[in-house]
């Protein structure tokens, strides 16, 4: 159903961090088609709107959001209390396409909330572990209160998840510094590396800039952009980066495609 | 919309019709339960409009277009179809400015009922579709029902809806059908093809049909054969209009220049005079763009979801909580005009721009996108400046 919102019952609407809240929904009656990592629903708060969201789980039938409120709708939504429905439509996008990182090192590298697509692409991964190489975590955040789903990524790490924070208290023993800082510490044959990246755009370009300087080949850093969305359908117009329609072309592309679109000013 | 059956061989169809003909056709149009929408000459503009006879259409009228300029003007003569593009376009019905996608409603128990907007059934008949026009209504049809997900509301009004093309003998001085190769001849797609025929011999139409729909109602009205004079006349007055366009694009390919402009300083000029106030983009044919609204009856328990036209010359076009992407004029611009001529073959496989005029006619300062085109062309045969203006 792409047109009109299915109703989901949220089952769970519970905080991940001070801003962000994780809602698990399940259909009331007819359920969307599966969706795959990478990919993102149209969320509908009633009569208050509707926006992107990506599938940060995809657990038995059952869709996971996790959403940082910052206006009207996304606030509206943190706020949902279980029991109650929201429309959702989708899949839409293209998804990470893990089958085509077949037998190649993974690096998954994530700023703040855009660990949230990047979480069912892990899960997925562990799941395989046979399909590919070696799999890798980067994991960026303002501050340690802003790391998400904070008790998952100790049973991710193998071989290596790393976590770095640009603002810390004494509390914090781990590394401060941008999330490239931990490429260091990542084991993966660039050549041979499919990277997949989220995060602020800032972010994505800086990442971008080192993997290749490191060699990643550009096609294989894929990354997941955001502009704003009405329809997700491909008819509103809104999410034009150039030649992309990016809820039909992306959000995830290629970085051979992304780079010189990110470079010009306010295309 | 033509059938799926094989269309007739549009010459072997060929007839003339009288005055009478064209009476005939929208009173046999109306009786089939079509709503005939054509060109009436009303509150000084040739606008689309229901036409309960043939005797609405703007016989007499023509009018004098320049950039940021529309004036209805007397004819010496009575053609009927001697006018270029309006205010309007077809999108206006096919695409309406504002329509009701779904309702939904909330029970006390938080359950929702969400109940899809049933396209209501249509059936019009556009009479008068410019050759340019036709091409505009093409170039939706790939956007909205064309791709993986389909527009059900446009496509119930689409394919219900019969085209009757008039093809141009009276280009207006903001006409460039030749360059974007889309007129003033008429090309495939619709159900009947007529061309407007006013000498010694008479007022008349040399008609064809391109669908079998078509041929039927040909059929059923008052015509005669078409002889050679009318025959003759028709396509030599086509062939004068093609000579006399007002306006034309560079002779380049344009999708290639246009992806090549990004930092040019040209926009920067075309910045400086443009209000970005989104006239082009409603007047534009092709323009397909839309927000929506959500809304709520007073007992909070009823909404519903419209969708209305929204231009990329607004600002709060590509909101994003850290601010609008296109905050400056110069890249709103840029981004029109870059998607009509270049990206719109990239992501629909054809172009944006049919040629029409209807831009520069209804843009209040006169901006012109054949100018702006024309110098972006000159621009890009100048030797790269040491420093370009913005670096973007
Ligand atoms: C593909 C994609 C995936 C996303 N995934 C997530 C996610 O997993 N978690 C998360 O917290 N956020 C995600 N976002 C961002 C989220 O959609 C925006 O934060 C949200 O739309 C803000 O809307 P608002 O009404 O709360 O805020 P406002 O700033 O008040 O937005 C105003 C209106 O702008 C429109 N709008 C449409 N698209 C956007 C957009 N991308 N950003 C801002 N406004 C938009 C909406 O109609 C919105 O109501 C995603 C965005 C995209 C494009
Ligand atoms: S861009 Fe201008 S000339 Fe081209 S189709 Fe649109 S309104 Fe007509
Ligand atoms: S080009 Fe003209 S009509 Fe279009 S936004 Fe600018 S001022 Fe308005």
């Amino acid at each position: 159903m792409t047109a009109v919102p299915l109703p989901y019952r949220v089952v769970s609407n519970r905080p991940e961090t001070t801003d962000t809240r994780t809602l698990t929904l399940r259909p009331v009656g007819e359920a969307l088609p599966a969706f795959a990592p990478g990919q993102f629903a149209m969320l509908y708060a009633f009569g208050v709107g509707e926006i992107p969201v990506s599938v940060a789980g995809l657990q038995d039938g059952a869709l996971t959001h996790t959403l940082r409120g910052v206006g009207a709708v996304s606030r509206a939504l943190c706020a949902v209390r279980p029991g109650t429905q929201v429309g959702v439509r989708g899949p839409f996008g293209t998804g990470w396409d893990l089958p085509a990182a077949t037998g190649r090192d993974l690096l998954v590298v994530a700023g703040g909330i855009g660990l949230a697509p990047l979480r069912p692409l892990v899960q997925a991964a562990l799941s395989t572990p046979r399909n590919h190489g070696r799999l890798n975590i980067l994991i960026g955040a303002r501050t340690p209160e802003d790391l998400l789903y904070r008790s998952e990524p100790d049973a991710w790490g193998r071989p290596y998840c790393g976590m770095t924070v640009d603002r810390a208290g004494p509390e914090w023993t781990g590394h401060v510094g941008v999330v490239t800082t931990l490429l260091d510490q990542a084991a993966f044959t660039p050549h041979e590396t499919t990277a997949f990246v989220c995060g602020p755009e800032v972010m994505i370009r800086a990442t971008g800039r080192e993997l290749l300087h490191r060699g990643v080949p550009a096609q294989h850093i894929r990354v997941s952009l955001e502009r704003n969305m009405h329809c997700a359908t491909g008819h509103c117009g809104h999410c034009q980066l150039g030649p992309l329609l990016l809820c039909r072309d992306g959000p995830v592309v290629g970085y051979d495609r992304a780079e010189p679109l990110l470079a010009v000013r306010e295309l | 919309m033509p059938s799926a059956t094989a269309p007739p061989d549009a010459d072997s169809t060929a007839c003339v019709l009288d005055l009478e003909g064209i009476e005939a056709l929208v009173r046999e149009l109306r009786a089939r339960g079509r709503t005939v929408i054509g060109p009436t000459a009303r509150d000084g503009a040739i606008v689309l409009a229901e036409l309960e006879s043939a005797d609405e259409l703007p016989y007499g009228w023509g009018v004098e277009l320049e950039a940021g300029y529309y004036r209805m003007k007397r004819r010496t003569d009575a053609m009927a179809f001697a006018h270029s593009a309006g205010p309007q376009s077809w999108k206006n019905f096919l695409h309406p400015e504002r329509a009701r996608q779904w309702t939904a409603d909330r029970a006390p128990d938080g359950g929702m009922t969400v109940r899809a907007e049933r396209p209501e059934p249509t059936s019009f008949a556009f009479l008068g579709v410019r050759p340019c026009d036709l091409r505009a209504i093409q170039i939706q049809d790939r956007v909205m029902i064309g791709g993986r997900h389909r527009d059900d509301a446009y496509e119930e009004r689409r394919t219900g809806a019969f085209l009757i093309v008039v093809e141009c003998v009276e280009p207006g001085a903001t006409c460039f059908c030749v360059s974007m190769g889309t007129g003033p001849a008429a090309q495939p797609g619709y159900d009947l093809a007529l061309t407007e025929v006013l000498d010694d011999s008479g007022h008349r139409f040399l008609a064809r049909a391109g669908t079998e729909e078509g041929a039927e109602i040909l059929e059923s009205l008052p015509h005669r054969p078409a002889d050679d004079i009318t025959r003759t006349r028709a396509r030599e007055d086509v062939e004068a209009a093609a000579g006399r366009m007002g306006r034309t694009m560079p002779d380049v390919d344009l999708r290639a220049l246009l992806a090549g402009t990004l930092d040019a300083e040209r926009w920067n000029d075309v910045a400086a005079r443009c209000l970005t106030c989104g006239n082009c983009t409603m007047a534009c044919p092709t323009c397909f763009c839309t927000t929506t609204e959500d809304v709520t009856d007073l007992t909070g328990d009823h909404a519903e979801r419209w969708r209305r036209w929204e231009s990329c010359y607004d600002m709060d076009f590509t909101h994003l909580p850290g601010g609008s992407v296109r905050s400056t004029g110069r890249s709103r611009y840029r981004q029109w005009l870059t998607h009509k001529l270049g990206t719109w073959w990239d992501q629909f496989d054809s172009s944006g721009c049919v040629g029409c005029g209807r831009c520069i006619v209804w843009c209040p300062v006169a901006i012109d996108i054949t100018e702006e085109a024309h110098a972006l062309h000159q621009e890009s045969l100048e030797p790269q400046a040491e420093t370009k203006g913005e670096a973007s």
